[in-house]
């Protein structure tokens, strides 16, 4: 069945299980696929083993970057990432009408800046990538770059500006989901950790929880980094994710005379993303740490370093905060949305960095496969069989 | 094929399949990185053990690789001879493996080696019977003292970690080459396909990248270039190159031609 715009239509439920779903986690997408299908009249409960949407949503950055963070061998990620930054607007103003809240939506655009000889090779070639790929971005000199950021370095000698790269603040976000999902007729369960999912003759039969079972017709498997230590999960079934640890800090600006407008990357990928609040925040790093979420000196050094080189006024800013949170990281960085070997068993997560870019996207195909049974053609490639794909190489011989 | 061809990679007594080595680190994704390997065709794959994390229950690079490839720790982040061995030890515990590619970093804006300190841990490490593959400049004194030590090859590097602006003193390599009897590869600063086949050329061993792969608009084609320019390479350091004249020398014979 065919769906127009972001939003599924309103279906019937007649049987009283049918379209019972079961969602492991209230990040950013466990909240959106749950809010759309509360919309659309499934009795849906998001079980979530603390706050919503305080694992990486929180700790996300809530850049729409599909241009500026385009990469090498990723062109179906792209196409996916450029979909549901397609989709963030009309999600938006939903969101924003469905609860009063604003989610602090800024569109400038993203600027990416070369301080030397070196960084300005590195831009050239990322911008002859991201032309080859048919991108909107434009090069910049180092004086145009600062005529559209007068407190850039004069050390910035080119830039890139992608003007359709935008940003939101990902932590109204989550609190704009959360009232939206409840006032559809959702039930959140928060400070509930599921035991495992119950499954029976190759169909999904509920979660566990507190030792009572849940029952469902589909359970969504939502649970970002977090995703591989939910019990009742075939090992064909377990996401190939990992945690990758990011740290961050927050600086602030005064809002009136803010020290930067657009979302900026200064070179060896660390970001500035300025708040309507006058909140600058800064990150991120990127370590294989499992679940370790210390700050380390090195991790905050490394940012302020960095940032400081492209936006030297950040000397006399205060700190705001400082934290680190974990990606829910896939093997190949892309999402694992779709079926599983389990009738009614649903994966949403391993969204890496890229969760509240795809959450419309994530949600409008997630509910679609729910309400219609049909597996909608974007997420067609990036179904967890992708990894299942036997090897070609013999094993090193010992 | 002539003899040469034949030859077998060795290092420290232990056959290796593939003279061209990979560095894990800097790909776009672990599945990206996963395939240029396997297409590059290496059989030595380097791992930074303070860069992976062993203990988690997420999906480590570890899963993704031991069972296919022969994972050689190295020391990446290691600014002192002290920091180095620790980590070398850290990757034995939790590897298994008394193999290590030894880097002591000495400057964070050229990543050079610290060769005092390199010396320093590669001595310490070689006692504790590690089987040591340092990281060094392209000097051949100080591989020199390298292989003196006991270290089971040596790595110099072409230009340095990233840089990819190849093989910048072609003639330190051939001097290493000839005054070491252990495997030399070169590691670090390979940029494409005929900077790792001159190193071959130049009689190395064997050949260390990961950026020029892994940074690439296509990592996957470049690893397959790069496994094709190590054989290219290999091939005509064992063929031997003719010399190099600075007049014509006709390939036809030009005596007995009819004249009119």
């Amino acid at each position: 069945m065919p769906v127009q715009g972001v939003f599924v239509s309103n279906i019937n439920c007649e049987n009283s299980l049918r379209n019972t779903v079961v969602i492991i986690g209230a990040g950013v997408c466990g909240l959106s696929i749950g809010w759309q299908l509360a919309e659309a009249g499934a009795k849906v409960t998001i079980v979530e083993k603390s706050e919503p949407g305080r694992g990486a949503t929180w700790a996300a950055a809530g850049m729409l970057a599909a241009r500026a963070e385009a990469e090498p061998g990723e062109q179906a990620l792209l196409s996916l990432n450029l979909k549901s930054q397609e989709y963030w607007p009309e999600f938006r103003n939903k969101l924003e009408k469905a609860t009063g809240v604003p989610i602090g939506y800024r569109d400038e655009g993203t600027i990416i800046v070369a301080l030397d000889r070196d960084d300005a090779a590195d831009l050239e070639f990322n911008y002859k990538l991201q032309a080859s790929l048919g991108l909107d971005t434009k090069l910049l000199s180092g004086s145009e770059a600062r005529g559209k950021e007068p407190f850039l370095s004069p050390k910035i000698n080119s830039a890139i500006f992608s003007p359709l790269d935008h940003q939101v603040d990902n932590r109204d976000l989550v609190n704009a989901l959360r009232i939206a999902f409840v006032r559809a007729g959702g039930d959140l369960k928060i400070y509930s950790e599921v035991d495992s999912i119950v499954t029976e003759n190759g169909s999904v039969r509920g979660v566990h929880l507190n030792g009572e079972e849940i029952p469902a017709q589909f359970v969504v498997l939502a649970a970002g980094a977090w995703s591989r230590t939910i019990r009742g999960i075939a090992k064909e079934d377990l996401p190939p994710i990992r945690p990758l640890k990011g740290q961050m800090l927050a600086l602030r600006m005064d809002p009136n005379k803010p020290l930067l407008r657009h979302v900026l990357w200064a070179p060896k990928g660390i970001y500035m993303v300025p708040r309507n609040d006058g909140r600058l925040l800064i990150g991120a790093t990127v370590e294989e740490k499992d679940f370790d979420a210390e700050l380390t000196a090195g991790g905050i050094l490394h940012l302020l370093r960095e940032s400081w080189e492209a936006l030297p006024g950040i000397d006399e800013l205060e700190i705001d905060e400082m934290w680190t949170g974990h990606r829910p990281t896939s093997r190949d960085d892309a999402p694992i949305l779709g079926p599983t070997s389990v009738e009614g068993l649903i994966i949403a997560t391993g969204h890496h960095r890229n969760g509240i870019l795809l959450a419309p996207i994530t949600a409008k195909t997630i509910s679609q496969l729910i309400l219609t049974g049909d597996l909608p053609k974007e997420i067609e490639p990036f179904g967890i069989e992708r990894f299942r794909k036997p090897k070609n190489r013999t094993p090193h011989a010992a | 094929m002539g003899m040469h061809d034949q030859e077998k990679f060795k290092i420290a007594g232990r056959d290796f399949s593939s003279r061209l080595l990979i560095g894990s680190s800097g790909f776009p994704n672990n599945q990206v990185m996963l395939e240029s390997i396997e297409g590059s065709g290496a059989d030595i794959v380097t791992v930074a053990i303070r860069r992976v994390d062993l203990s988690g229950a997420g999906e480590n690079i570890l899963d993704l690789l031991e069972d296919d490839y022969f994972i050689l720790p190295n020391t990446a982040g290691c600014y002192t001879a002290k920091d180095a061995v620790l980590t070398a030890e850290l990757a034995r515990e939790a590897l298994g493996t008394t193999w290590v590619k030894l880097e002591v970093i000495g400057d964070r804006d050229t990543l050079y080696p610290d060769a005092e300190h390199l010396l320093t841990a590669a001595s310490e490490l070689i006692r504790a019977d590690f089987t040591v593959l340092p990281y060094c400049t392209d000097d051949p004194v100080t591989c020199k003292k390298l292989a003196d030590l006991g270290c089971a090859a040596v790595m110099p590097l072409g230009a340095p970690i990233g840089s990819g602006m190849g093989i910048l003193n072609p003639y330190n390599i051939e001097i290493i080459r000839s005054s070491v009897s252990i495997p030399v590869i070169v590691d670090a600063g390979i940029g494409t396909a005929s900077d790792a086949a001159l190193a071959m050329e130049l009689g190395c061993d064997g050949v260390l990248l990961a950026s020029a792969i892994s940074r690439a608009h296509n990592p996957t084609m470049m690893a397959k270039a790069m496994r094709q320019a190590i054989d290219a390479g290999r091939l005509a350091y064992s063929a031997g190159r003719i010399p190099k004249k600075r007049y014509a020398q006709a390939s036809s014979p030009e005596d007995g031609l009819i004249s009119t």
